[in-house]
């Protein structure tokens, strides 16, 4: 993905281009190792007239049409694909084309079809589709859009189930079909008669029943749509049962693992003891393939020290000469300057570092591939399995239809499984060694070479005057995120219809459609520049927001103090959006917001919106420590609109704050002559139950409207809670996270 | 090879293998007992939490020669047939799970807790070690006290 660059540039003010008045564009021309060019309506930049209004802030892009709404749009012709089955035991499956990695949108979709056919909700199966080329753009899981996006379809095609199956009793019955009624999975007449799913769902395949129309049921007719309901799987879960990709038993596959390089993207240059390796127990057959060394054996315990045992030259990598300082030197000149000189008004100024996170899901990278010479079949957990079948087919040579691809439910991704390079190298490995294998990184392998939160560097300036904030303007400069996994044919697709002008990367497009500040801060301008380093980089859930929403709200704090309010009262006054105040408003009451905290101890709080939903996080933290800090309570309040499953939506909203918790004071990647230094979870400090609060409670607003994203909305307001409580109970503005980030490990060999 | 019996789930088992592959491989790609998970290799994200005569232990990093002749359980022979564990129970009630990859050595580890300790407190309950990536602790913490309450 190529950034626009330029060599020189500076930060201009166009004249006035369409009479607009007070209003006008304010572009920005920009230096920097890529150029970054973007236009925003403002609002010229003066002292207000009236001293006590707050000062609006016209809408961002990502008010307009967010990145949910363009994966809506790429997804509307192929919206009517949804395959909807009725068996003959009564039992409906839904195949759906999308990856559930534990964000619970099987029990979530399961719940529209179980609500629109008047049907139990265990007799409802969800199954994830293998990769469906014919979908297009429709089988992405990202951007918090499932059940943004399939909530109508998935209606739609269960009212056309029903309709059918209503309509077949009516002709058996000679009855008018609209004299009937459906109840707990059957079809049931006025006088009683009554005829289970299962026994019409033979003859609703058949019957020629002309023309039928179906629209879903009213809203206010649901009954289970918007009651807590627990997840489908839990039973296969806490029992062992459910079948993750390297649980499956595929005949004849063998256990594989690679010996990576020493440095990012580096190769292979000679196998220097492979006799010696191959004399091993248990050790099968050995490859080299383009990541690295494959290893396949008996036993992955086998594979693991055959891997370990290789002496293997390598040629270099793409980043060997960076580490830390060399990629933060890098990301302070990138980050875009300031328009607005501090002149005349008062001003606040804050910069922002954040380091390195791998998405680390607790199941590394794995995939179970069986390639021949004409035909491949490969099973992995993949967000985006339609790129995957695309990209192994070119891979093996073979046409796509050749190539079958099963997507499974995975441990975890936040991110990481939008891209299928697990599924990839299976891919190779089975042709190098022309039999099956199951595939698996080890944990050290997934940190290091596994994909990342780009780091980056934040300036962030406001200035106010008379009581008002006048301007705000948020600088990131971070390393380039790596969009290859098919997002970024979605928006050349629809880029006619995006709100955003210019000549903007991928990047810089998702940027601006996920991006959005939910203050009254006069002119706004939030700018993100790329440094094109080759990491592997990848969305993390909620991509760029944690990062740039959270140090927004930590400048929020110190802007409010500066203007002697208080954090809460202040965020009310110039919130601009009454759904965001009235979380926040929630969460205040709630938490009790303001009470009084022994020495040492704080609350903290800030607010998010994104994709149509809105939050608020209310933390207390325990910092007597400052180097070791514990989030001892939190209270969150969450707007998605119109909750379908307010169970799920708690919980994504609790493993937000967890991600808060953990990215905000302790989990970060240290970069060392190209490589991460941390390389288990003993090293990256993600957080565990002993940094876990006692206390949480989420509360969800009841409906406000249209449905909103969920999955990614809980991670950037914890952030800035937290970030704020710190302040308030050490009175250390924290600037650099994670907070606490010392190397207290001896780093594993390379 | 050296061959080593042991039980696993009330079943004896003899394996075929090296003294030193670790007993999360030998479960896992010997036996087929896919239960346990790999997390780290290392005992420290404790993914793989199983018994061994009852106490809590992580195969990732125990000797399969370390097991012969011992009691092993895994997740999957924690229920009585159909009939749940009170813990498995009280994590359904708290529908804690989300990715469930770690879930099998939480509750494992949650088990032996309660084994140890009638009522855990919040410092017992903060020692569990085991990873939980998508962050559910809270409801962990929620479902070991209402375990603890029904036992």
């Amino acid at each position: 993905m190529a950034s626009p660059t330029t060599a020189e540039g500076h930060g201009s003010e166009a004249p006035d281009p369409g009479g607009l008045g007070r209003r006008r564009f304010l572009t920005f021309l920009v230096a920097a190792p890529t150029l970054t060019i973007a236009t925003k309506i403002g609002i010229d930049t003066v002292a207000p007239e009236e001293a006590e209004a707050v000062i609006p802030t016209p809408p961002g892009p990502a008010e307009i049409l967010d990145l949910g709404d363009v994966l809506i749009l790429s997804n509307a012709p192929t919206a009517n694909l949804l395959v909807l089955e009725v068996r003959e035991d009564g039992r409906v499956r839904l195949e759906l084309p999308r990856t559930e990695v534990g964000q619970g949108i099987t029990t979530a979709n399961a719940m529209l079809v179980a609500e629109e056919m008047d049907l139990p909700l265990d007799q409802v199966d969800v199954v994830l589709s293998d990769a469906r080329s014919e979908l297009l753009f429709n089988q992405l899981t990202g951007g918090s859009n499932t059940m943004r996006s399939l909530y109508t379809p998935v209606r739609t095609a269960a009212a056309a189930a029903r309709a059918r199956l209503v309509a077949t009793a009516a002709q058996q019955w000679g009855a008018k079909a609209d004299r009937l009624s459906t109840r707990d999975g059957a079809v049931i007449a006025p006088d009683g008669r009554r005829a289970d799913y299962g026994a019409l769902a033979k003859p609703a395949a058949r019957a020629d029943l002309g023309k039928l129309t179906a629209t879903p049921k009213a809203e206010s007719a649901h009954k289970l749509i918007g009651t807590p309901q627990s997840r489908k799987d839990a039973r296969a879960m806490v029992t062992g049962q459910l079948k993750y990709t390297l649980d499956l038993d595929v005949p004849g596959a063998k256990p594989v693992m690679v010996r990576r390089p020493p440095t990012i993207n580096g190769t292979v240059a000679k196998v220097n003891n492979e006799a010696a390796v191959r004399a091993m127990p248990g050790i099968i057959d050995i490859a080299v393939i383009k990541t690295g060394v494959a290893v396949m054996a008996e036993t992955f315990g086998q594979a693991l020290d055959g891997k370990n045992a290789l002496d293997v030259s390598w040629n270099g990598g793409t980043v060997d000469g960076e580490n830390n300082a060399t990629i933060k030197k890098k990301l302070q000149a990138a980050a875009l300057p300031f328009v607005v000189p501090p002149l005349l008004t008062q001003y606040v100024d804050g910069e922002f570092d954040f380091a390195f996170a791998s998405h680390a899901p607790l199941e590394t990278n794995s995939a179970v591939a069986d390639v021949r010479e004409d035909g491949a079949t490969i099973w992995s957990g993949m967000k985006v399995p339609i790129l995957a079948k695309q990209n192994i087919a070119q891979e093996l040579g073979l046409p796509e239809n050749k190539v079958v691809v099963h997507v499974q439910q995975a441990g975890g991704s936040f991110g990481r499984r939008l891209f299928s390079d697990g599924a990839i190298e299976a891919a190779r490995a089975s042709k190098a060694f022309k039999r099956p294998v199951r595939l698996m990184w080890s944990r050290i392998d997934d940190m290091r070479h596994g994909r990342a939160r780009a780091a980056s560097h934040h300036k962030i300036r406001a200035t106010f005057a008379l009581g008002q904030v006048l301007t705000f303007e948020h600088r990131v400069a971070s390393v380039e995120t790596d969009w290859s996994h098919g997002l970024g044919e979605v928006l050349t697709a629809f880029a006619a219809e995006l709100p955003v002008g210019g000549n903007l990367s991928f990047a810089q497009t998702v940027f601006l459609l996920t991006v959005k500040s939910p203050y009254n801060f006069g002119v706004t301008t939030q700018l993100l520049n790329e440094v094109p380093v080759d990491f592997h980089t990848g969305a993390w859930r909620s991509v760029y927001s944690a990062s740039t929403r959270g140090a927004e709200e930590i400048m929020v704090d110190e802007i409010a103090a500066k203007l002697g309010k208080d954090p809460v009262e202040f965020r009310r006054e110039f919130i601009k959006n009454d759904r965001q105040r009235a979380v926040l408003d929630k969460v205040a009451e709630l938490g009790e917001w303001g009470k009084k905290m022994p020495k040492g101890f704080a609350q903290g709080v800030a607010v998010h919106g994104e994709y149509k939903s809105y939050t608020a996080c209310l933390v207390e933290m325990d910092a007597r420590d400052p180097k070791k800090p514990r989030v001892t309570k939190a209270t969150i309040a969450v707007d998605v609109g119109k909750p379908i499953n307010p169970r799920g939506i708690e919980a994504q909203m609790l493993g937000g704050l967890t991600d808060g918790i953990s990215t905000t004071l302790t989990a970060g990647l240290h970069i060392d002559k190209g490589l991460p230094l941390e390389g288990s979870y003993s090293q990256f400090h993600y957080a565990r139950q002993k940094n876990s609060p006692m206390d949480v409670k989420v509360f969800v607003m009841p409906e406000t409207g249209e449905i909103g994203g969920a999955g990614e909305l809980g991670v950037p307001a914890p952030v800035g809670a937290i970030g704020n409580a710190y302040a308030r109970a050490t009175g250390i503005k924290p600037r650099s996270f994670p907070i606490n980030f010392p190397i207290d490990f001896e780093p594993f060999p390379r | 090879m050296p061959n080593y019996t042991f039980t696993v789930n009330g079943k004896t088992v003899t394996v075929d293998a090296p003294a030193d592959l670790p007993m999360l491989w030998a479960l896992r790609d010997k036996l087929g007992v896919r239960g346990p998970k790999y997390g780290c290799g290392i005992n420290v994200c404790k993914a793989c939490t199983s018994h061994l005569d009852g106490e809590a232990f992580n195969p990732c990093v125990t000797p399969v020669s370390d097991c012969s002749g011992k009691e092993v359980t895994t997740i999957e022979g924690l229920a009585d047939g159909e009939d749940l564990h009170p813990v498995q129970e009280a994590w359904l009630e708290q529908d804690v799970a989300q990715c469930g990859y770690c879930q099998p050595g939480q509750i494992m580890a949650a088990v032996a807790l309660l084994k140890k300790t009638k009522n855990p407190t919040d410092a017992e309950i903060d020692a569990i070690q085991n990873v939980c990536r998508c962050g559910t602790y809270f409801r962990i913490r929620e479902a070991i006290k209402s375990a603890a309450a029904k036992m």
